[in-house]
């Protein structure tokens, strides 16, 4: 099981990092999203694994799973999760203003109006 | 005062839900509940800062949970001076934006509270994950800000400003799992014991971790390389917003100066002052950059960008030498280029609007309304900013230089230091020759949308000046209450008593 998760999560960033450093917006908001995951999943192996024990820490239970990092992991995927719908929005805003889904604002190798202003 | 430390962060979020809910159609109102508690804010962590510069720190557990099981609140003097510091900041910056600003998008002033409770939340938290949290909350709002009254340019930025954020917010929670995974705990009091008797087997993933961390904190202060997302952000955000940002890059730096004194500090063990070797370098080339960004400036409000990432490496070579002087002396850079850099952005719009169709490039215009006094208050702004006397900047930077006197890295301190400070007056003189002294030949006409010139910006700008002369004239005072925090930050058995009682110092081993 530590092999399926531990590759997993590795896949998981592979995959979100090399999305992320795409030109377009929409790879880069999976990316975001693939990343995300990777980390939901690397905090939930950081409370170890175990499977079928209860979150519960008091007298004669010596088995459990510790609770604070499946705490942790629910604040993050809300959190990751509301600002994947910030970041489609934004995207969208942004190809609607701009005319295009580059991060840059631009196509590749094409200056923009607004380019030599910088 | 137990109970009143949890306020800076309960009044504004109580105010931006009033305002969202109860006066979304009314402007007057939503200024007047606005402005209200960014005053109320500044008398009681005005209040919270003189207890605290008289008392040891004190803690407020939220909703009774003990420590460390619950989450704290921390008063102590670094984190009531920066509470302080930015509910000052906040109401320069709701004057300012009260005229007009506000009326160019929608929710403003509820998400101009909101971003006061991130920031003060994340400078008052004990907490190595509701840090995190706090960042969120302040990141969440200073998006919906940053695209105020939108714009194709600005949308760009924001999109990259949005992608970088979110990436390192991801990189926070890989920190923190780390941490979490060797240690068992997030409460920074309680890290700073368990990581001082780390096993010596879990000792390369509490590193790793710690310097995840520190990854994720030098993005938010913008130091070099993690740098790239500011000038575009702060030069085309809306000018309130980019001058109430000034205090976000502190929040880094903030953080650097809390979890790698108190956590990974002297008391660490093996771990002992972990981010000293990263910092100092990497600060002194983002000076460079920074001075060299604002000579090579096109535009003014980039100008005013560069100069920002410019202050943030001078103040994080002084924390970086991780010294009670160097700290002592940051925190003054840290107080002076907070208002600075907000008086620069506030000015560099009043320009910027009284220029009409020739905007913000540096290229000589016609002279514009007001150009002889916006002139002053540029030149004022800009000696602040590039250290020169007799203004806070330059006491600052003596500061810096005198607290690197004794190291071995004085010769690299002292020569960037010295060099880049020459650096900016060039990029600031050559910028104010353009705008106000060469206008004076050129023909032609200004055309501008809007010729009506309301007194508040120019009175919230002229405030952040005169903080600055403040920090002048009550520089002695100021330097004593400084003085203190560096040394309650050595003496972290302070902050850990604050927390955790007694019983768990004889742990800590002192």
């Amino acid at each position: 099981m530590e092999f399926l998760v531990a590759s997993s999560i590795g896949l998981l960033t592979t995959c979100g990092t090399y999305l992320l450093l795409r030109g377009r917006t929409f790879p880069v908001v999976v990316g975001l999203a693939l990343l995300s995951y990777a980390v939901n999943v690397f905090l939930f192996a950081m409370g170890r694994l175990t499977i079928n024990m209860p979150p519960i820490l008091r007298e004669g239970v010596t088995e459990y799973t510790d609770p604070l990092p499946q705490a942790l992991v629910l604040t993050a995927i809300v959190i990751s999760f509301g600002m994947t719908a910030l970041i489609v929005v934004l995207s969208i805003r942004a190809f609607l203003e701009i005319g295009n889904d580059h991060v840059d604002g631009r196509p590749v190798g094409e200056p923009s109006e607004a380019g030599d202003k910088n | 005062m137990g109970d009143w430390i949890v306020v800076p962060i309960v009044l504004p979020a109580v105010v931006a839900a009033l305002i969202v809910l109860a006066v979304r159609h009314d402007i007057v109102l939503q200024r007047i509940f606005s402005i209200t508690s960014t005053l109320a804010l500044v008398a009681i962590s005005l209040v919270l800062m003189i207890f605290a510069s008289t008392n040891a720190p004190e803690m407020y557990a939220l909703s009774d949970w003990p420590a460390p099981f619950g989450i704290v609140l921390v008063l102590d003097r670094l984190s009531a001076m920066m509470v302080f510091l930015t509910s000052v900041l906040g109401l320069g910056v709701v004057l300012y934006s009260s005229s007009e600003w506000d009326k160019r998008g929608k929710h403003f002033h509820a998400l101009f509270q909101f971003q006061l409770m991130g920031v003060n939340g994340a400078f008052l938290t004990g907490d190595v994950f509701n840090l995190f949290v706090f960042f969120e909350v302040l990141l969440i709002a200073s998006y919906g800000l940053m695209l105020h009254g939108a714009g194709a340019e600005r949308l760009k930025a924001g999109m990259q400003y949005v992608v970088v954020n979110l990436t390192g917010s991801s990189l926070f929670l890989v920190g923190v799992g780390m941490i979490y995974s060797v240690t068992g705990t997030l409460n920074m009091a309680d890290l700073a014991i368990q990581v001082a008797n780390i096993a010596p087997g879990d000792a390369a993933i509490l590193r790793a971790g710690g310097l995840i961390l520190l990854l994720v904190f030098c993005v938010k202060a913008a130091l070099v390389p993690i740098h790239f997302w500011l000038p575009g952000t702060y030069a085309n955000a809306p000018a309130p917003v980019a001058a109430l940002f000034a205090i976000m890059t502190k929040v880094g730096a903030y953080s650097v100066l809390r979890v790698y004194t108190l956590v990974f500090g002297g008391t660490a063990g093996d771990m002992a002052w972990l981010a000293e070797p990263f910092i100092l370098p990497a600060a002194l080339i983002t000076v460079t950059v920074g001075m060299v960004g604002v000579v090579a400036a096109k535009r003014l409000n980039s100008l005013v960008a560069f100069s920002v990432i410019g202050s943030m490496g001078t103040l994080l070579t002084a924390i970086g030498l991780f010294t009670p002087e160097g700290i002592s002396a940051g925190l003054y850079y840290l107080l002076h280029s907070t208002f600075s850099a907000a008086a620069l952005f506030l000015i560099a719009d009043l320009v910027v609007s009284r220029r009409g169709q020739y905007g913000d490039s540096l290229h000589t215009a016609p002279v514009f309304h007001q150009s002889g006094f916006l002139a002053v208050l540029f030149f004022i702004g800009a000696i602040g900013m590039a250290g020169m006397p007799p203004i806070s900047g330059f006491i600052g930077k003596l500061q810096i230089l005198n607290a690197a006197r004794d190291g071995d890295t004085m010769i690299w301190v002292w020569s960037v230091i010295l060099v880049t400070s020459l650096i900016c007056i060039i990029g600031f003189g050559r910028a104010g020759s353009v705008l106000f002294w060469k206008s004076a030949s050129v023909q032609g006409e200004i055309v501008v949308e809007d010729a009506n010139w309301p007194v508040l910006p120019i009175v919230a700008a002229c405030g952040m000046l005169g903080c600055m002369i403040a920090l002048t004239v009550f520089a002695g005072p100021i330097s004593a209450y400084l003085n203190g925090v560096a040394d309650q930050l050595f003496d972290t058995s302070q902050y850990i008593r604050a927390v955790l009682g007694d019983g768990a110092l004889a742990q800590f081993g002192q």
